[in-house]
């Protein structure tokens, strides 16, 4: 059928070039169909026609998953720095605190692991790619790969260095593998020079690597 | 224990294993892919199977599996082997519509058009 | 509280889904806190009725996990376990 004819025109939207966060997209709507990409127009369309849900419904679920980012934890984390009370409900109920900043966890319980001045938490999934996706957004290809799974439970130390972050012996490093039903999701300690600093500014010093624990907080500019 | 070994190869379970550097690649997910993640959030939401039956699934592929297909080509198998068994469809009507979708075109926008009346 | 000294089986997975890892089976921690009940994975995963089992988070120290190996003895491995991968710890 004639390439102009079909009415999807939120496909095309990714078509070329780089993403706003500034990598590549993976090739996709131009390449040659694969065998898998079949599959899930397939199972797709015989859900839909069965009524099991949608194409509404698949819609508003990638748009959900869209939405959510780094900024969500950011957020979180910001409110846990400036507000005692908040910090204390969300040390004991992740869910239920972030659920306060309208950060729904779903049926999975989120566990917040806090940095001090001599711990270092790390997240990591070995079994498959759990991942706190409800406020960090999808993983990124790293976190879901072979090498972070297999090593940073064993050597987290030589995983953090690589990510530019050496930490010194007196510093305990905590790994947290996520085997089951919780989600982690790391509390960093707030940056020093930051007192007084507004949500919305601390928010911003927040990265997703600091709430997975392979890096820190930018510093206070 | 080499008896052990043999009844405990699960490739996944992948903590402690020898492994290379970090490369710390990451891309932006490509509309199938998330098409993917979607049909999982809501054959779950709607109590076909669970994230277990993702995961045994994929499991299940073996360490070949593992090397060679890409994230969401993994969850794809998973997620459509998971509403077979729970009756969501049929074999014969995922083969049926496979061809009729890899008949429409060559690409993925084209072949991802919703079916029309001539299709069925 | 006194702290809960517990093992990890050493059973195989057997080829199942199971999310005990490996790496862990037979290792000593103790219990960090208990996290309620949930379904059992190793049912579910098989569409099958999946009764609640007791979760626990087990914290143990690299040096358990992995000897002379260790990285940095004192640094510590925390994960979910399941109630029935876990016996007290007899010494």
């Amino acid at each position: 059928m004639p390439h102009d004819d079909h009415d999807h025109d939120h496909e095309h939207v990714h078509h070329e070039g780089m993403s706003p966060s500034g990598h590549p997209y993976r090739a996709d709507q131009d390449e040659p169909l694969t065998y898998w990409q079949t599959m899930e127009i397939a199972v797709r369309e015989l859900l839909e026609e069965k009524g099991i849900f949608s194409a509404a419904e698949i819609a508003t679920a990638i748009g959900r998953m869209d939405a959510r980012s780094p900024a969500d934890g950011a957020r979180v984390v910001a409110k846990a720095w400036t507000d005692p009370a908040f910090k204390a409900r969300l040390m004991a109920d992740g869910s239920a605190a972030a659920a306060e900043l309208g950060c729904a966890i779903d049926a999975l319980k989120l566990v917040v692991v806090e940095n001090t001045a001599d711990t270092h938490n790390v997240i990591v999934c070995t079994l498959c790619s759990c991942y706190p996706r409800n406020l960090l957004g999808l993983p990124p290809d790293w976190y879901k790969n072979r090498a972070y799974r297999s090593r940073v439970v064993k050597e987290p130390r030589s995983v953090l260095a690589e990510f530019g972050l050496a930490l010194p012996d007196s510093i305990r490093v905590r790994v947290h593998d996520s085997t089951a039903d919780m989600r982690y999701i790391v509390l960093p300690a707030r940056p020093a020079g930051t007192e007084g600093w507004s949500e919305e500014r601390l928010a911003a010093l927040v990265t997703r690597d600091s709430m997975i624990g392979v890096g820190l907080p930018h510093a206070a500019a | 224990m080499s008896k052990q070994s043999e009844t405990d190869l699960r490739y996944h379970d992948m903590g402690g294993l020898p492994a290379g550097p970090v490369e710390r690649s990451e891309h932006d997910y490509a509309l199938w892919e998330k098409r993917v993640d979607a049909l999982m959030v809501l054959s779950t939401s709607r109590g076909l199977f669970t994230v277990d039956g993702l995961r045994r699934a994929i499991e299940d592929m073996g360490p070949d599996a593992y090397e060679t297909r890409s994230y969401y080509e993994r969850w794809i198998y998973a997620v459509n082997r998971n509403l077979i068994e729970a009756g969501a469809y049929t074999p014969d009507e995922l083969a049926a519509r496979m061809e009729a979708v890899a008949a429409r075109g060559a690409d993925y926008a084209t072949c991802s058009r919703a079916a029309e009346p001539s299709d069925a | 509280m006194p702290e809960i000294t517990v093992r990890v089986k050493t059973w195989p997975s057997h080829g199942l889904h199971v999310r005990t890892p490996r790496y862990l089976r037979g290792k000593r921690g103790v219990i960090e806190r208990e996290l309620g009940r949930f379904p059992n994975p190793e049912q579910l995963a098989y569409g099958l009725p999946a009764p609640e089992r007791k979760l626990v988070r087990v914290r143990f120290t690299m040096a358990e996990v992995w000897g002379a190996g260790a990285e940095n003895p004192d640094d510590t491995l925390d994960a979910e376990i399941y109630e029935h991968w876990l016996e007290a710890d007899e010494g």
